[in-house]
């Protein structure tokens, strides 16, 4: 990848859509389509994503793009590379065109989980890039498969004897990896810009199915201010609360900045941390400190970091 | 009119060989009784490697309609098939593709919704897709089936109309029936279709973009578009729906002169109209029926006869008025129903049809064959009977009948 020429690159997302401030969804698409060298054409999920970048007659898309529902981009991946190939077969096409599908959490872990892994057991050639907000943004922050544990919304609300979301998030990536036709998986954070944009490279240039799940931080949703929304996402990473690595020939790899804590265990942030600028964790903090749920969050965590550690042959 | 070969063929093989002479580049399909013998047979001609076309098989019908969009979308000539729950399954998916103004062909294979589950026919598959934007072709047998799916495409590719068709054929009953169904040669297909079709064009800024999803012109489809647009887009749903009768009748006069075979003007088939004081009205395989019977009792001297109503959407009111005007009696024999309405939906779009008019047939409403039940001669035998005997007399109040019923 030529960073000098990418920079001087136009973006094919545009400036001037809708999304909120501080939203981390419209960085990670512009970092991933500054990642390829020819234009993809790009089929979004229902969600904040596509809601806000194509209020009609307006669109923020440089490059082909089709929204179908909700729970069908991998379906209609499918149909777009099932096209593609035809085309080929016929020799009406020569070059490759990179296909892309995206979607939100709530479109990838819940009603969209079908699709994708029948897609993916196809073996269609296609990245699918989830940007996981942690719960349904889009219709006013209501918890998802990828809400994460304890985590206030406005289905999971802190009670006085229930106070937030009671179960943890899905493996997702794990689960996308289980597939025996997967042929790329990798976990990314917009903070470490330039792994995000290498991870696109990678997936949009394997044959078959590739996927990406990017930590996209929300100020709406998480209750956190829109200036930390990049350092928010570098957290999630430096307390591994979401260890970036990759799935590639049947093995796993620790990513540089998480392999940068697997040497270093010293570096590795309390979660805490991540936890404590976030309002959707408040009751954790306020009006005491909840040490005892703290503690158990941490030892998950410890305890998943330890188990990618076995993964990645760090351990 | 060429010559062609005769195939010993059901209705579902019809279909496929239908498609597999109409150059589909993607076909994306599930399984479902009856109409897998569709996607079995087209599994076998993609498996031989005698179409160039590449087959989806996704993981339900929702995907499978969803593939359909997206393949459609970006250029290609698309083809799927499902029939009862599938099309249930479908539903979110059917209004997206009419919306997006996608040329899907999809083969309906009646048969009756859940629940209870059952697997044969009724129209409540597709009756209940009625109000979605798709053409809805109802055929009457295997033969019609295979020409229908060829025409489909002409017509849902005609720039006028741009909406995706439906061909329907009634489940077992068709679908799994054995007829000899003439076939045209390959390239008499292609050369009344079109090798490939032909994506529209739209003006962009002073420049012609192809209506697709491409790199070089790129486009966004299926934007959010609310309260200030959504109204006009659904506007246009309409005139096409409006264009579309004279399409329809113009590839079936067009089919008829390469084929020799027409089904009335495309949209409706009377048969023994003209001097009849009774009429009955039906869909699909049952006309077969209704014809037969319809000889037979003119033998007997009673003076009846049938209309087949073969396009459903666009509803060709004109046509269907024309050809009711001046009967008597009529019966209209719907196979689904409308729970808490005023009967089936072809009965109340007929009837409405005829709402202002004072001098107006009196319309009875035959609900029957429910779950595939079957409409044996004899029971529209004695519909016709039924209805001969209101000759003269006021319209009863009982306009809502059931046939072949257990009450």
């Amino acid at each position: 990848m030529n960073l000098k020429k990418v920079a001087l690159r136009e973006s094919w997302i545009s400036p001037g859509h809708r999304l909120c401030a501080g939203c981390m969804a419209p960085v990670i698409i512009r970092q991933a389509l500054y990642a390829l060298d020819k234009k993809p054409i790009v089929t979004n999920a229902t969600g904040c994503l596509e809601v806000a970048t194509t209020i009609f007659p307006y669109t923020a898309w440089r490059v082909p793009w089709i929204h179908n529902a909700f729970e069908n981009a991998a379906a209609t991946a499918s149909g777009i590379e099932a096209a593609l190939t035809a085309f080929k077969r016929k020799g009406e096409l020569k070059e490759d065109i990179p296909v892309i599908a995206i979607g939100g959490d709530g479109g990838t872990y819940d009603i969209g989980l079908q699709a994708l892994s029948g897609a993916i057991e196809r073996g269609h050639d296609f990245l699918y890039l989830l940007y996981d907000n942690e719960a349904y943004m889009n219709t006013g922050i209501q918890r998802s498969g990828g809400t994460p544990f304890t985590a206030w919304t406005t289905t999971t609300p802190v009670g006085t004897k229930i106070k937030g979301k009671v179960q943890w998030k899905k493996p997702i990536a794990k689960i996308v990896a289980a597939h025996r036709q997967i042929k790329y998986v990798a976990t990314a954070s917009p903070a470490y810009w330039l792994d995000l944009m290498q991870k696109v490279k990678k997936g949009v240039d394997v044959k078959g199915p590739a996927f990406i799940h990017a930590i996209s931080t929300c100020p709406r949703g998480w209750r956190t201010d829109t200036k930390y929304s990049v350092k928010i996402a570098r957290l999630a990473v430096q307390t591994c609360y979401f260890p970036l690595w990759e799935y590639e020939n049947g093995k796993y790899k620790l990513s540089t900045p998480s392999k940068a804590i697997a040497s270093n265990p010293e570096k590795k942030l309390k979660v805490e941390e991540f936890l404590k600028m976030q309002g959707r964790f408040r009751h954790l903090f306020k009006p005491r400190k909840d040490v005892e749920t703290l503690n158990y969050i941490q030892e998950e965590i410890d305890k998943e970091w330890e188990k990618l550690l076995r993964l990645t042959g760090e351990a | 009119m060429i010559s062609q070969q005769v195939l010993g063929m059901n209705g579902d093989e019809a279909v496929a060989y239908a498609v597999k002479q109409c150059n589909v580049d993607v076909v994306a399909a599930y399984p479902i009784t009856p109409q897998t013998i569709i996607v079995e047979k087209f599994s076998e001609y993609v498996a031989n490697r005698e179409v160039h076309t590449e087959f989806v098989p996704v993981e339900s019908e929702h995907s499978a309609l969803s593939a359909c969009v997206g393949a459609s979308a970006t250029g290609a000539r698309v083809f799927t098939s499902t029939a009862a729950n599938g099309l249930a399954l479908m539903h979110e998916i059917v209004y997206i593709a009419a919306s997006l103004r996608l040329p899907i062909v999809m083969a309906v294979v009646n048969r009756a919704l859940s629940g209870p589950i059952n697997i044969h026919c009724d129209h409540s598959d597709s009756m209940a897709e009625r109000d979605s934007s798709w053409i809805q072709i109802y055929t009457e047998d295997a033969q019609e089936a295979y020409d229908s799916v060829i025409q489909a495409f002409k017509i849902a590719e005609n720039h006028e109309v741009l909406l995706p068709v439906m061909v329907t054929l009634d489940g077992f009953f068709i679908s799994h029936t054995l007829q000899n169904v003439s076939v045209l040669p390959d390239k008499e297909v292609l050369s009344f279709i079109g090798e490939r079709r032909v994506v529209p064009e739209i003006d962009v800024g002073g420049k012609k973009f192809k209506l697709k999803l491409d790199p070089v012109q790129p486009l966004t489809f299926g934007p959010l578009d609310l309260y200030d647009y959504y109204f006009e887009h659904k506007r246009q749903q309409v005139e096409a729906m409006k264009k579309a009768p004279k399409v329809i009748e113009k590839v079936s006069r067009e089919y008829a002169s390469l084929s020799g075979r027409s089904y009335g003007n495309g949209l409706v088939e009377p048969y023994k109209l003209e001097d009849a004081e009774v009429a009955v009205v039906c869909l699909g395989s049952t006309s077969g029926t209704a014809k037969y019977v319809v000889d037979d009792l003119r033998k007997r001297g009673l003076n009846v006869g049938c209309l087949r109503v073969r396009t459903f959407r666009p509803f060709p009111a004109a046509d269907i008025k024309r050809n009711l005007t001046g009967k008597e009696v009529v019966g209209v024999l719907d196979r689904s129903i409308s729970f808490g309405g005023l009967g089936g939906p072809v009965f109340t779009e007929i009837e409405a049809l005829f709402s202002d008019e004072t001098e107006k047939p009196k319309i009875i409403n035959y609900v029957y064959g429910l779950g595939g039940r079957d409409m044996s001669p004899q029971l529209i035998e004695k519909v016709f009977m039924e209805l001969n005997e209101l000759k003269g007399k006021p319209l009863p109040k009982d306009t809502l009948r059931f046939s072949g019923l257990r009450e």
